[in-house]
């Protein structure tokens, strides 16, 4: 029994020791010990994984967006004429701005992403090239996009 | 309490088998909406402003109404399998989740039915 009750006392002290150790560990190291979101260093490579998922969820919330367009051809009229209304309003060309970035940005990284998934790309270097290609290549296809829009103006 | 590990659970159950089938569909719908996504957002650039008779008379070609009918089929199956992970992530309550993933199954397959009914009512000349 006090054999028992010396090693449960023992254990307990080690593990206040080993506590105390930890907490200086805790304390004197700069960077986190493990990744929490809201503590670690924001990095390119990390932003633009979250922005795939961002995006992904943003265009999917953008497809009735989609199905009222293609409702509003099927009814014409003045149904077709709301929807133009709409579309063309500023509220309605910002949310078609942004609609079209994140899909540029989307199918652009998805295709990083495609790469990845047939072995290629993962050394750091690469993976930074590519993400600043993503960036650019997304914000050229949108502006080339939007150019085309007012240039032919429905003209077609 | 159960003792056991959860790996101790799992082990010689196997995988249900059904991860691969989901991953490799969400690369399938990926690549097959490169070409649909760049044609329907250039297209639709194009159209924007337009005169509704010119938007009938694009959308009444079979290769358009067919291409549109593709592109709308494969986003909505794309979306659907992308947002069951993000789901399957973040909903940890289990009656919540299966309720999310549910109703997001049911939206999708709406939504794109929808779709394609139009586009074929329109491409047919059968609309209201
Ligand atoms: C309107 C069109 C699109 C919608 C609504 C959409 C939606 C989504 C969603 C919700 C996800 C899940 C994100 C996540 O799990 O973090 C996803 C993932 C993905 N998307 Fe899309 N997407 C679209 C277009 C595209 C295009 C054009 C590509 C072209 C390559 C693409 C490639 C991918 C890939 C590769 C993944 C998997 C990424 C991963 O494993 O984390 N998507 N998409």
């Amino acid at each position: 029994m006090y054999v028992l009750v010396g090693v449960f006392a023992g254990a307990c002290e080690a593990t206040e020791i080993h506590n105390e150790v930890r907490t200086k560990i805790m304390a004197t190291t700069e960077r986190p010990l493990s990744p929490h979101l809201q503590i670690y260093r924001p990095q390119l490579t990390s932003m633009l994984s979250i922005a795939h998922r961002g995006t992904g969820v943003f265009l999917t919330l953008g497809t009735p967006l989609l199905v009222y367009w293609l409702w509003s051809v099927g009814a014409g009229g003045a149904d077709y004429a709301a929807a133009q209304g709409f579309f063309g309003s500023f509220i309605g060309r910002l949310v078609m701005f942004a609609w079209s970035y994140a899909l540029f940005y989307h199918l652009c990284n998805g295709i990083r992403h495609l790469y990845w998934d047939v072995g290629g790309g993962f050394d750091i270097e690469t993976v930074y090239r590519t993400g600043y290609t993503v960036l650019l290549a997304s914000a050229v296809l949108t502006v080339v996009a939007w150019v085309a829009a007012y240039a032919t103006r429905g003209g077609v | 309490m159960s003792l056991r590990t959860p790996l101790g659970v799992v082990r010689g159950l196997g995988s249900a088998k059904e991860g691969v089938n989901h991953w490799w569909w969400q690369r399938i719908t990926a690549i097959a909406l490169i070409p649909l996504a760049l044609w329907f957002v250039f297209s639709v650039a194009a159209l924007a402003g337009a005169e509704h008779a010119i938007v009938l008379l694009w959308m009444q070609s079979p290769v358009v109404a067919a291409l549109l009918i593709l592109f709308v089929s494969v986003v909505f199956y794309h979306a659907q399998l992308g947002m069951q992970v993000v789901i399957e992530d973040y909903v940890h309550t289990e009656w919540l989740k299966h309720a999310c993933l549910l109703a997001l199954k049911f939206t999708a397959v709406f939504l794109a039915v929808v779709a394609v009914v139009i586009i074929l009512q329109v491409a047919l000349g059968t609309g209201p």
